[in-house]
């Protein structure tokens, strides 16, 4: 669970059922234990109306509980670059009365709030819950590249190489988390470096 | 005090009869400047002097936010009301002399909508006349849906239809004419922002179908103009003045403390934005709650009224005023 320190960095909440005509999910991993613990609250034909959008990696984990959900539709997907199109599409075309329901890593959920919000959900609108990894999405505030699944604070810029201080500054237009310096005065003090998000 | 606004000096430049019922008021400065920048949704809070008698009334503003040589608002003339409206249409003649408060938005658009769908009911129309000019001069995208009694009654859809064409749609009651709000709510692309101003059971009925219907509380935005409810009268002790007043039946009780000479906060006059929210020291009897700013509870808990649209029964009530 990802603890509160500055206002923008990101709190979530627990997957309750919305009022709605569609409901579509985006889950990774064990966000789907998010959405089977909600499914024990959910109307009996809450999930008629649903779309189930899930990243399971390896081992294709939990993906028989979802499909026992018996959601209009189900669809899996090997990551989240791989499922974009196909979300901005159903996003392009849908109407007022979609809910949303996000669960996972905080890099899934931030990375489909960013394409929710092109489409013009508000992001107190949207339904997310925490689940798996801390690993963030950090942007280089110096070469401006993101780097994927930074577990260690210092961490590498995997494009410009400095070393970088995680800070919990976060962007939701960028959906990263913010990766500043953390040597700029003199290069060779190189800070030990530990895994904390895990 | 109307919190965070100053007061404007401003002339009655021409009077309209628009309809039966309703008139039209144009405002200029009378040191000829232009008027502060509003945006489509914002109202004036009107003086009226009325012999002894002060009446602060908010009304919608309805011109262009472009053009802000001139101010102009509607009023409906209601007969059994608690006079406001009566002065203004049968006292206020061009070159009278006047004072407004500075605009104040309440029900403003949301930018980042993809597209603004507008329910008006009545009079209701009147904030929706600036938005749909404000839009429609940034090329955005809106469409408005809007109920009158008769076609006569239907303030500004003639100018409407003609601004607008067929981005407006009409309803006549008496032609049985209802929005299929349903068909309508659940037709609209994702990232559409719903407003609606009118009677307060229409946006009651909005408000609910869009709920259930899916739509998040974000994107529902609404203005009740509701004047003060009149009522039996009541003694009000204000602890922190010193001072024993009796409001009225035609006075709310926000004008009741102001004509003892108490200058309490207020903004909207309508019960909506919380300004002159009041705590309750003691009573000994029954709240009439008005507003939609408190909440249930705190209707319940009898800690707190809201005076601009809140009235009192019973044998006494002392605030912290």
């Amino acid at each position: 669970m990802a603890a509160k320190s500055i206002i923008s960095r990101p709190v979530y909440g627990t997957l309750s059922p919305q009022p709605g005509k569609h409901h579509l999910f985006i889950a990774d991993t064990e966000g789907a234990l998010a959405i089977t613990d909600m499914a024990r609250t959910a109307p009996a034909s809450f999930f008629d109306g649903a779309e189930i959008v899930f990243i399971p990696g390896p081992g294709r984990k939990h993906v028989a509980a979802l499909e026992a959900l018996r959601p209009a539709q189900f669809h899996e997907a090997p990551s989240f670059a791989s499922l974009l199109p196909r979300l901005r599409q159903t996003l392009a075309n849908a109407h007022m009365g979609l809910r949303l329901y996000l669960a996972g890593t905080e890099g899934l959920i931030g990375q489909a709030m960013q394409v929710a919000l092109e489409a013009g959900i508000d992001h107190t609108s949207i339904q997310t819950e925490h689940r798996g990894s801390l690993a963030r999405r950090m942007q280089c505030v110096h070469c401006k590249g993101i780097t994927e699944n930074v577990t260690t604070q210092p961490a590498i810029c995997s494009h410009c190489g400095l070393l970088l201080l995680v800070r919990d500054h976060y962007s939701r237009r960028l959906a990263a988390f913010q990766g500043v310096c953390i040597n700029a005065e003199d290069r060779s003090e190189i800070p030990p470096m530990e895994e904390i998000f895990r | 005090m109307s919190t965070g606004t100053t007061k404007l000096d401003v002339v009655v430049s021409d009077v309209v009869p628009v309809n039966d019922l309703v008139t039209r008021f144009h405002f200029r400065r009378r040191d000829g400047e232009l008027l502060p920048t509003f945006s489509g949704g914002a109202h004036v809070v009107v003086e009226m002097r009325d012999g002894e008698r002060t009446r602060l009334n908010p009304y919608s503003l309805m011109g262009s936010p472009l053009n802000t040589s001139e101010y102009t608002i509607s009023v409906r003339r209601d007969d059994v009301g608690r006079g406001g409206s009566l002065f203004m249409h049968r006292s206020v003649k061009p070159g009278l002399e006047m004072v407004i408060s500075y605009p104040v938005n309440l029900f403003s658009l949301d930018l980042r909508a993809k597209k603004h769908l507008m329910l008006a009911g009545g009079i209701g129309i009147t904030p929706f006349m600036a938005q749909t000019a404000q839009l429609a001069a940034e090329g955005g995208n809106f469409e408005l849906h809007y109920t009158c009694r008769t076609a006569s009654l239907g303030t500004y859809a003639d100018v409407l239809r003609e601004r607008y064409d067929r981005r407006v749609r009409l309803y006549h009651d008496d032609r049985d004419e209802r929005i299929e709000l349903d068909r309508l709510l659940s037709s609209q692309p994702l990232g559409t922002h719903l407003y609606v101003c009118g009677p307060s059971g229409m946006i009651g009925w909005v408000r609910d179908r869009a709920a259930s219907l899916g739509w998040p509380a974000e994107t529902v935005h609404f203005e009740h103009f509701a004047a003060p409810q009149p009522g039996a009268p009541f003694d009000v002790e204000l602890a922190v003045s010193g001072k024993t007043i009796r409001v009225d039946e035609q006075q709310s009780l926000l004008e009741a403390i102001e004509a003892a000479g108490v200058d309490p906060p207020y903004l909207c006059r309508g019960g909506v934005c919380g300004q002159c929210e009041t705590n309750v020291i003691s009573h000994d009897g029954k709240f009439i709650h008005n507003d939609h700013w408190l909440s249930e509870e705190e209707h319940r808990s009898c800690n707190k009224i809201m005076p601009c649209v809140s009235r009192f029964e019973g044998r006494s009530l002392v605030l912290e005023r």
